[in-house]
C-alpha cells in the first residue's frame, strides 16, 4: 500500500518584501486506506501544503522532504508526480479553452497509464463517472471547466479522481461553495474512491459539514504553517462545537 | 493574467492605437483607391495604413518597375471547372488601396482566372499554386463563382523571392464560395497583398487567410456587397515566429441592407521579434440597415520578446442594425493550465500543445476543409516543437 511522507516541510512563497515562510515543519503520513483531514482557519497554509505537495512552481521549498513510497517527490516535475500516484482536486479548477472534457480526460488517463484507453470500456467509465457526479454526458462535449458552476468544477474534479484512481488524493477545500445536494455527490464520490480500500486520502477543508459524510480516521487541525493537533474524529466534533479560537490562542502565545 | 481577465481588462480601457498614434481623423471609406501608382507616394512608415509595418524592407515591392520574374502559376480543379488568363481590368472588383497593390497591379501583365460556372457544386476543392521562384514577382488571380455554385478554392503561396498580389472575389447571387489563402514562404520571403471580394445577394462567402511562413507577410482583404442578404466569414490563423511580421488588414464595407460579417482572426507568437498585426475595419453605411457584423481578433503570446498590435474599428451611420460589435484580446501564455494539466499526468510539452491546439480549435473547426486543417495542425506542431527548443536552450543559457 502507498504511503505519502511529509517530514519537517517548509516552504515559502516569493512576496515584493522578500521571501515570506507560510510552512514552517509540517510533519504529515497518509498511508494508503487511511482518511486523513486537515482542518485550519485561513491563511494557516492548508491550501500552500495541498499545491507544495502537487508541484505548483510559485512555491519554494526551503527544507523537509515529502516521499511516496520512498521515492522523493520533490525532484519530480508536476506530471511526473500524477504518474507517480499523486492527485490534487483543486479549490479553484482552470479553465482550458478549447479543450473538451472528453479530449482532456483521454490524454490524462493516457499518460497516467502510459497506454491509451480501450475505446469501447472508456467511454463507458467516462459516462458512469459523469453520471456519478450528476453531470450530464454532453459534458464530454464542453471545454475544460470553461463556463462551468462552481460546483459543476469541483464535481468535475471527482470525475477525474475516479477515472484516474491516484494512490493519494488530496482535496483541496472540494467543499467549498457547494450547496447540500453537490456537497453529498461530491462526497460520495470520494467514498467510492477511498472503499478501494488501499487508497489514502487528504481532505483540507475549513468546515467540519463534509465530515459529515466522508469519515475521517485522523484529523489534524492545521494552524500558522504547521500542525498544532492531532487526533481522532473526535477533534473534529470538538472544532464544530467551538471553532479554531483555542488553537488561535495557542498560536499567539507561542 | 488568464486570458479571460484580459480581455476584460482590455475591454474596460479605452483601446490602444498603438504607441504615439492618435486614433485617424480620416474615416476608413475615405481612404484613396487607385489603379495608378502615382497616385501613392513611397511609404516612409509613418502613414495610417503602414505605422506598423516594416516599410524599410519593403523597397522592392514599393519601386514602380517590372517584376525580375514571374511566379509560377499552377492550377488544378474537378471537371468544370474554368482556367483562362485574361486582361488585368477585365473585372475590376479589385482597386489597389496602397503602394504595392498598385504596383502589383500594374506590373502583373495578365489575371489568372479560376471560374466556377453557374449552378456548379464541385466536391472537391481547387488549387492554385503561387510559386515565387526567389527574385522579383508580381501576379494577380481571379476568382469568380457562377449563380448558385459552391466550391473551395484554396491558394497557395509557396517560394522564396518577394511577391505582390492582388486577389480579386466574386461570388455570384445565391453561391457559396469557401477561398482558403495560404501563405508560407519560406524563411527570407516577403509577401503583400490585396483581395477584394464582393459578395452577391444572399451569397455566402467564407475567406480564410492562413500565415505560417514568410519574414514579412502582409495580407489586406477588403470585403464590398453587390446586393441585400450577402454573408460574409471571415477568418484568419497566424503563428508568427522569431523574425517573422504577420499583418493582417480587413475592411468590411457595409452598404447593402440585411448582409452579415463575421470576422474571426487567431494567431499565436513565439520567439524573439515575432511579431503580429490586426487591424479590422468595418464600416456601416446609413443605407445599410440590418447590418449584422462581429469582428474578434485573440493573440496568444507563448514567449518573451513577441508583439501583438490588434486594433479593431467601427463605424456606424445608421442605428437600424441587428448588431455590431467588436472584441479584441492578447494575452500570455497561461501557466495555471499548464500546470493544471500538468497535475493530471499530461507531460509539459503535450499540455503546452494541447492549450495552443485549443485556442486554436474554435477557427480551425469553422474552416471546414480538412486538407487545410490537417496542414495547419502539422505546421503548429512543428512550430510549437521549435519553441520548446528555443525555451529549452534559453533555460539552459540561463543555467550556466
Amino acid at each position: 500500500m502507498a504511503t505519502l511522507e511529509i517530514r519537517d516541510l517548509h516552504v515559502s512563497v516569493d512576496t515584493e518584501n522578500g521571501p515570506k515562510e507560510i510552512l514552517r515543519g509540517v510533519d504529515l503520513t497518509i498511508a494508503g486506506g487511511q482518511t486523513h483531514a486537515i482542518m485550519g482557519p485561513n491563511g494557516s497554509g492548508k491550501s500552500t501544503l495541498a499545491y507544495s505537495i502537487a508541484g505548483h512552481p510559485k512555491y519554494n521549498i526551503t527544507s523537509g522532504t515529502v516521499t511516496l513510497d520512498g521515492e522523493d517527490v520533490l525532484d519530480m516535475a508536476v506530471d511526473e508526480r500524477a504518474r507517480a500516484g499523486l492527485f490534487l482536486a483543486m479549490q479553484y479548477p482552470v479553465e482550458v479553452p478549447g479543450v473538451s472534457v472528453a479530449n482532456f480526460l483521454r490524454t490524462a488517463k493516457t499518460a497516467i497509464d502510459g497506454e491509451a484507453p480501450k475505446l469501447r470500456t472508456w467511454v463507458k467509465d467516462v459516462n458512469k463517472a459523469l453520471s456519478d457526479l450528476d453531470m450530464d454526458p454532453t459534458f464530454g462535449q464542453r471545454n475544460v471547466n470553461e463556463g462551468f458552476s462552481g460546483g459543476e468544477k469541483k464535481r468535475h474534479e471527482i470525475v477525474q479522481l475516479e477515472l484516474l484512481n491516484p494512490k493519494i488524493a488530496i482535496l483541496d477545500e472540494t467543499d467549498s461553495g457547494l450547496d447540500i445536494d453537490a456537497l453529498k455527490i461530491v462526497s460520495e464520490g470520494v467514498n467510492r474512491f477511498a472503499s478501494q480500500g488501499d487508497k489514502g486520502v487528504l481532505l483540507i477543508t475549513h468546515y467540519t459539514r463534509i465530515l459529515r459524510y466522508i469519515k475521517p480516521d485522523f484529523v489534524h487541525v492545521f494552524v500558522d504553517g504547521r500542525v498544532a493537533e492531532e487526533g481522532g474524529p473526535e477533534l473534529a466534533e470538538e472544532l464544530e462545537a467551538n471553532g479554531y479560537e483555542r488553537f488561535l490562542k495557542a498560536s499567539t502565545k507561542a | 493574467m488568464s486570458a479571460a481577465e484580459t480581455l476584460v481588462a482590455t475591454g474596460n480601457r479605452a483601446h490602444s492605437h498603438g504607441p504615439g498614434s492618435p486614433v485617424p481623423l480620416q474615416a476608413r471609406s475615405e481612404r484613396p483607391r487607385s489603379y495608378d501608382v502615382a497616385d501613392f507616394a513611397v511609404p516612409n512608415g509613418r502613414e495610417e495604413e503602414w505605422r506598423f509595418t516594416p516599410v524599410k524592407q519593403l523597397k522592392a515591392l514599393f519601386d514602380d518597375a517590372a517584376g525580375t520574374e514571374t511566379p509560377k502559376i499552377d492550377a488544378s480543379g474537378p471537371e468544370g471547372v474554368v482556367f483562362e488568363t485574361v486582361a488585368a481590368d477585365s473585372l475590376k472588383v479589385g482597386k489597389p488601396q496602397d503602394r504595392s497593390a498598385a504596383v502589383a497591379w500594374n506590373h502583373a501583365g495578365e489575371a489568372f482566372a479560376v471560374r466556377i460556372p453557374v449552378e456548379a457544386e464541385l466536391t472537391e476543392p481547387v488549387h492554385v499554386n503561387v510559386a515565387s521562384l526567389g527574385a522579383r514577382g508580381f501576379s494577380h488571380l481571379i476568382v469568380e463563382a457562377g449563380r448558385h455554385s459552391r466550391a473551395i478554392v484554396i491558394i497557395d503561396h509557396t517560394g522564396a523571392g518577394e511577391l505582390g498580389t492582388n486577389v480579386e472575389i466574386v461570388t455570384g447571387d445565391g453561391s457559396e464560395l469557401r477561398v482558403v489563402s495560404i501563405q508560407q514562404g519560406d524563411h527570407e520571403s516577403i509577401h503583400l497583398a490585396q483581395h477584394d471580394a464582393l459578395v452577391g445577394r444572399d451569397a455566402k462567402l467564407h475567406h480564410v487567410v492562413v500565415t505560417l511562413g514568410g519574414k514579412i507577410v502582409r495580407v489586406a482583404t477588403n470585403v464590398r456587397y453587390a446586393g441585400p442578404g450577402g454573408d460574409a466569414e471571415l477568418l484568419g490563423v497566424y503563428f508568427a515566429e522569431g523574425g517573422q511580421h504577420h499583418e493582417n488588414r480587413l475592411f468590411v464595407d457595409h452598404e447593402a441592407t440585411n448582409c452579415k460579417s463575421n470576422v474571426l482572426y487567431k494567431g499565436a507568437l513565439a520567439g524573439d521579434h515575432a511579431r503580429s498585426v490586426w487591424i479590422g475595419d468595418v464600416l456601416i453605411r446609413a443605407a445599410a440597415e440590418g447590418t449584422d457584423t462581429f469582428e474578434l481578433n485573440r493573440n496568444l503570446v507563448l514567449t518573451d520578446g513577441a508583439r501583438a498590435d490588434s486594433v479593431p474599428n467601427l463605424e456606424i451611420e445608421t442605428g437600424e442594425i441587428e448588431g455590431a460589435g467588436h472584441a479584441s484580446a492578447t494575452g500570455r501564455f497561461d501557466d495555471e493550465q499548464l500546470f493544471y494539466l500538468q497535475a493530471r499526468g499530461i507531460p509539459e510539452d503535450a499540455a503546452r500543445r494541447l492549450v495552443v491546439s485549443g485556442f486554436f480549435n474554435d477557427i480551425i473547426g469553422k474552416i471546414g476543409v480538412p486538407e487545410v486543417t490537417e496542414h495547419l495542425h502539422d505546421v503548429i506542431e512543428q512550430k510549437l516543437a521549435r519553441a520548446a527548443e528555443l525555451s529549452a536552450s534559453a533555460k539552459a543559457v540561463v543555467g550556466q
